[in-house]
């Protein structure tokens, strides 16, 4: 018990460092556990080297299998002692070493024994332990007693027994639903706790009888749980009943009563439990959410920080979905900015922001300045994304959060939270063109003084792509320049490159960057020097202002439409010899991974990392692509290449997939085709399509590919002619065909002759959406009105049993292959309408845009409303079509 | 077993982070070094707070941790994120009261190594396996301390002889040393 363990030091002055266990050694105390062989056993000190063992195990130390089995079995001899603080202690270390099988049957019967004794703390521990470390046919032996032990009157014993029913549930559930009428008749007892354990056990035997838990549920919610824990349990298990239940029936929710009552419970948790409940009923209303929002309103100014962000954490999510239900609670949550718990302060920011209107947003920025100064980084960039959506939610109040982000930025802070508030201002940039000039304004003067360089080179980038375009691109030039002289060489490179960019574009401003450029001739880096030169030369840096070639700005600026790694590979391939590096022998497929991440559903403006011509840069390879082949020359302007549809499994022989070109009259079906079989090469591959099922289309060129090298993807092409302007659609299957030559692996030569073969490919579809190109608009309230409802054409469908909302939305997204707009496509949780906004271009580049209605009738059933506007009524009278045999 | 309240773990550490008494209740830390790096982890968090008035609280890697600490001693009790707070902080209002009933007063990390036995029995009857088996204070002491009374019996009960006994033996057992 309670006296030390060693012995005492005389020298109080060490007092600080002393510990008992100070030196302790696994294998001495494993010596000392002996002592539970004497025949006359000593209680206390047997229980300090108990203690020691536990000490041992819980500072992480481990026993060996044999240490652990001549540990138990001396620690079984000490049943024989009748002390009680011993006897605790055994049942402690029996548990810790979990022992096998075949030891327990050794402690098993003195355990019964205990089990049965009269004194209550025995019969509890004895219990537990058993349960713990027993199989199931020991269990049918002790079941009786543990049945008995249910419905104990003394409220550890039955304690003990239910919550060993919980964990034996697990794994020997047929045992345990045997004992459901002594578990039922343990939630009527008067202890609190037994009524805890007896309910969690009871609704584990029939959690899978959705009626018997609804019957449970019912009368239990008449009001016959004492316990807090218990009513807890019980709130939960009420809110899974409404959740299943899915009952649509306007009107009165069931149970909802249950759950309001319990607001006025005595216990803060089962209110808390409540209220939390309530804000995540599916498709809450405001009326059921506004009792929980005032207690947890009250919870706001607890004087328990626990309460305090327990109350906080569950409004921040309800502002996702309800906003203007968290208004009420904005005063309370201000006065939480400058709570001392930090973790609470940034939840209610967040939440602020989330929930504030325009006219708050002053007074919010000023309360956050002064909070943000003493939080940590990760809280900050919490706060930093918060005022981004903000922004973009209150265009016109971008001048003050956009001040706000600049000072921020000019702050101390790690590399992720400038990344973090360098993305938002570059994001705002973009969306909010108002905010441009001030926002590129800040970013200039923050590289004036910016550590990283990764930071400081992409807004040199950015600022070469967006500085000329504004009113007065010449501002910016100072700033530029300033790199030049202060940073690191790759600083100054990036520098010299947004300078040209700069020459290149804004006429005017020439002769002065070529000043500039020239004295960077100088610079002591190679790169700098390099560009500088090249730039000069290929400007026209002679002093002579001319207008800038399209074709010299292409080739200094525009995008390198083949992927680095293959020029790498290609590079590195090359051998130095009469005949030039050739870029165009470069292949330009990249092995599709690129190409699916843009598709992936990340939308959303990354900042810096994607620059702003995003997807043109494809659509762009791809029309270069094209026209240089002189059988699709003439097929006229490219309208939409769709993303790579994969044709094969993944890790077959040949990996095949394709884009659908549109053009206006023609489809061109661009087969990338990889060889993964280093022993092959494959020659003349081409693909055998059959349309039969596509009527409207006729086959008119092939392009076949003429050797198809191991891991070096290659495209061959089919064209296909098609009514002009026509949305047709069809159903076309693949069949590849080719030579194959073997190759020796050891020298790479290929054997003079092959064998022709053909690869099964899947079907490929030309659909609706193939004709429709995603191109957002930023404003869709405005485009809206603009476009007028002449050609508008409204109709409401029945989309039939869904999963759920969300599901329905991308679906019919999917269908129309449009760009959701505004953030629309993303349904919030529980909600039972929704409104998606759609804008995109119509074949013979007709703007549509589309305003899709959905709501739950019934259950599951999605009904949708569809409005279309278009500039044209075919149009709008197409995309219905589309929807109707979609 | 999801919709029932579950405690993960619940620590004792000293001043400088090390553990005094430990106690995991779920698979989340498979190895002995995943439980040191969780417990460096929450020390190093929690360390700058004051949590000596009121339970303090924070929030990561997706799991709730509450936390109350009297001089050197910071107790600790970790849930999964969906768990009700206040729930949380009853079972760690309730071990730290156990405690400091059990060490009398004394709450330090020195009385409560020399008292390691009585801390390791007060785990024992919070929590079984990630279920809660008690949250008054006074109950839990009184079942851990029960060997000197009648069991069960909370130790704010004892009777003058009680303790008086308690005390006589207490003087006996370190003269006998």
């Amino acid at each position: 018990m309670a006296q030390p363990l060693v012995k005492k030091d005389d020298d109080r002055d060490d007092e600080a460092d002393y510990s008992p266990f100070l030196g302790i050694e696994k294998g001495a105390v494993l010596q000392e556990a002996r002592v539970f062989n004497d025949p006359q056993l000593d209680p206390r000190r047997c229980s300090q080297v108990i203690t020691k063992l536990l000490y041992l195990l819980n500072q992480g130390e481990t026993f060996t299998k044999v240490e652990a089995t001549e540990v138990f079995f001396a620690v079984t001899k000490l049943f024989q002692s009748k002390d009680i603080g011993l006897r605790r202690m055994v049942y402690v270390m029996i548990k810790e070493l979990s022992p096998s099988a075949d030891e327990v049957i050794i402690v098993t019967s003195s355990l019964m024994k205990d089990m049965t004794s009269k004194t209550d703390m025995y019969r509890a521990n004895a219990i537990r332990v058993l349960c713990r470390i027993t199989d199931g046919t020991l269990l049918t032996q002790i079941e009786r007693y543990l049945k008995q032990a249910i419905v104990d009157k003394n409220p550890v014993v039955a304690s003990a027994a239910l919550v060993s029913g919980i964990h034996l549930l697990q794994t020997n559930p047929e045992i345990v639903k045997r004992w459901s009428n002594e578990v039922q008749e343990a939630v009527q007892s008067r202890a609190a706790l037994v009524q805890f354990h007896a309910l969690a056990l009871l609704h584990q035997i029939r959690q899978n009888d959705r009626l018997a838990v609804n019957k449970l549920v019912s009368s239990l919610t008449k009001g016959s749980v004492r316990s807090p824990l218990a009513q807890c349990l019980l709130i939960r298990y009420t809110s899974q009943v409404i959740r299943e239940s899915a009952n649509t029936q306007a009107g009165d929710r069931p149970f909802y009563d249950f759950l309001e009552g319990c607001l006025r419970h005595k216990a803060e948790m089962v209110i808390f439990e409540a209220a939390r409940a309530i804000t995540e009923l599916n498709g809450v209303t405001t009326r059921e959410l506004t009792p929980a929002i005032t207690v947890l309103q009250l919870f706001l100014s607890s004087s328990k920080p626990v309460l305090r962000f327990a109350a906080v954490r569950t409004l921040n999510k309800v502002a996702m979905t309800h906003p203007m239900a968290v208004t009420n609670c904005n005063i309370d949550m201000e006065s939480l900015i400058s709570d001392q718990n930090r973790s609470i302060a940034t939840l209610a920011i967040t939440t602020l922001l989330k929930t504030g209107n325009e006219s708050s947003v002053d007074r919010l920025m000023k309360q956050i300045t002064n909070f943000m100064s003493d939080i940590a980084d990760e809280f900050k960039i919490v706060v930093v994304e918060a005022i981004r959506s903000l922004c973009l939610k209150f265009p016109l109040k971008h001048r003050s959060l956009m001040n706000f982000l600049s000072n921020i930025l000019r702050e101390e802070g790690g590399f992720d939270y400038k990344k973090a508030i360098v993305d938002s201002i570059v994001i705002l940039i973009r969306d909010i063109p108002e905010a441009k000039e001030t926002g590129l304004l800040h970013l200039c003067e923050f590289i004036e003084d910016c550590e990283f360089t990764y930071l400081s080179t992409q807004i040199l980038h950015f600022l070469g792509i967006e500085g000329p375009k504004t009113s007065d691109p010449s501002k910016y030039i100072r700033y530029i320049y300033n790199r030049v002289h202060l940073e690191n060489a790759t600083v100054r490179a990036a520098a010299v490159s947004t300078l040209a960019k700069f020459g290149a574009m804004v006429d005017t401003l020439k002769p002065r960057i070529f000043v500039l450029l020239r004295r960077c001739l100088f610079d002591n880096d190679d790169e700098v020097r390099d560009r500088a030169t090249l730039y000069l030369n290929t400007l026209g840096g002679d002093g002579a202002v001319v207008q800038t070639g399209e074709d010299v700005k292409e080739f200094l600026f525009g995008s390198l439409d083949i992927p680095l790694v293959n020029l790498e590979n290609s590079l590195k391939n090359y051998e130095p010899s009469e005949e030039s590096f050739d870029i165009y022998s470069v292949p330009r497929e990249v092995k599709t991974q690129p190409l699916a991440e843009k598709k992936a559903p990340g939308k959303k403006p990354t900042g810096l990392g994607a620059p702003p011509a995003g997807p043109p840069s494809t659509v762009d390879a791809y029309e270069k692509l094209l026209s240089s082949i002189p059988e699709f020359a003439n097929f006229g302007k490219l309208f939409k290449s769709s993303a790579p549809v994969e044709l094969t499994e993944a890790e077959t022989e040949y990996a095949v997939n394709v884009v659908k070109h549109i053009f206006d009259g023609h489809v061109v079906f661009q087969y990338n085709c990889t060889n993964t079989i280093p022993e092959q090469l494959l020659e003349n591959v081409t693909v055998i399509v059959d349309a039969s099922e596509a009527e409207e289309f006729a086959e008119v060129a092939s392009k076949p590919l003429r050797s198809l090298p191991y891991d070096s993807p290659g495209q061959t092409f089919v064209a296909f002619e098609k009514p002009e302007g026509i949305p047709a659609v069809g159903k076309f299957s693949n069949m590849l065909r080719f030579i194959v030559k073997e190759v020796d692996p050891s020298t790479g030569e290929a054997e003079d002759d092959g064998v022709e073969d053909e690869y099964q490919l899947e079907e490929l579809e030309v659909v609706a959406a193939d004709y429709i190109l995603k191109v957002g608009v930023s404003n869709f309230r405005n485009a809206w009105e603009s476009m007028g409802a002449d050609c508008e054409r409204i109709d409401e469908y029945g989309l039939g049993p869904r999963e759920s909302l969300a599901e329905a939305v991308n679906a019919v997204i999917d269908l129309l292959g449009m760009q959701p707009c505004e953030g629309t496509e993303v349904v919030p949780n529980n909600s039972r309408s929704h409104t998606c906004l759609l804008s995109g271009v119509y074949i013979g580049n007709v703007k549509v845009l589309v305003r899709l209605q959905f709501g739950l009738d019934g259950p599951k059933d999605v009904a949708m409303k569809l409005a279309v506007r278009s500039e044209d009524e075919a149009v709008s009278d197409a995309i219905h079509e589309i929807v109707a045999s979609g | 077993m999801e919709l029932c309240p579950l405690i993960k773990n619940i620590l004792l550490l000293d001043s400088e982070g090390k553990r005094i008494a430990v106690k995991y209740y779920s698979d989340d830390w498979p190895t002995n070094s995943a439980k040191e790096a969780f417990e460096k982890a929450v020390f190093a968090k929690t360390q700058k707070t004051n949590a000596r008035t009121e339970a303090e609280i924070t929030m990561f890697d997706n799991y709730i941790v509450v936390y109350k600490f009297v001089q050197d001693l910071h107790f600790f009790v970790t849930g999964g994120e969906n768990e009700n707070e206040i729930i949380l902080a009853t079972v760690l209002q309730g071990f730290f009261d156990a405690v400091g009933l059990l060490l009398r007063g004394n709450e330090d990390k020195k009385e409560a190594l020399e008292n390691l036995d009585l801390i390791l029995l007060c785990l024992d009857e919070i929590v079984d396996g990630g279920v809660i088996l008690e949250t008054d204070a006074n109950v839990i002491a009184g079942k851990v301390d029960s060997h000197s009374m009648d069991a069960g019996a909370p130790l704010s009960e004892q009777t003058i002889t009680q303790a008086l006994a308690t005390a006589r033996e207490h003087l006996a057992r370190s003269l006998l040393q």
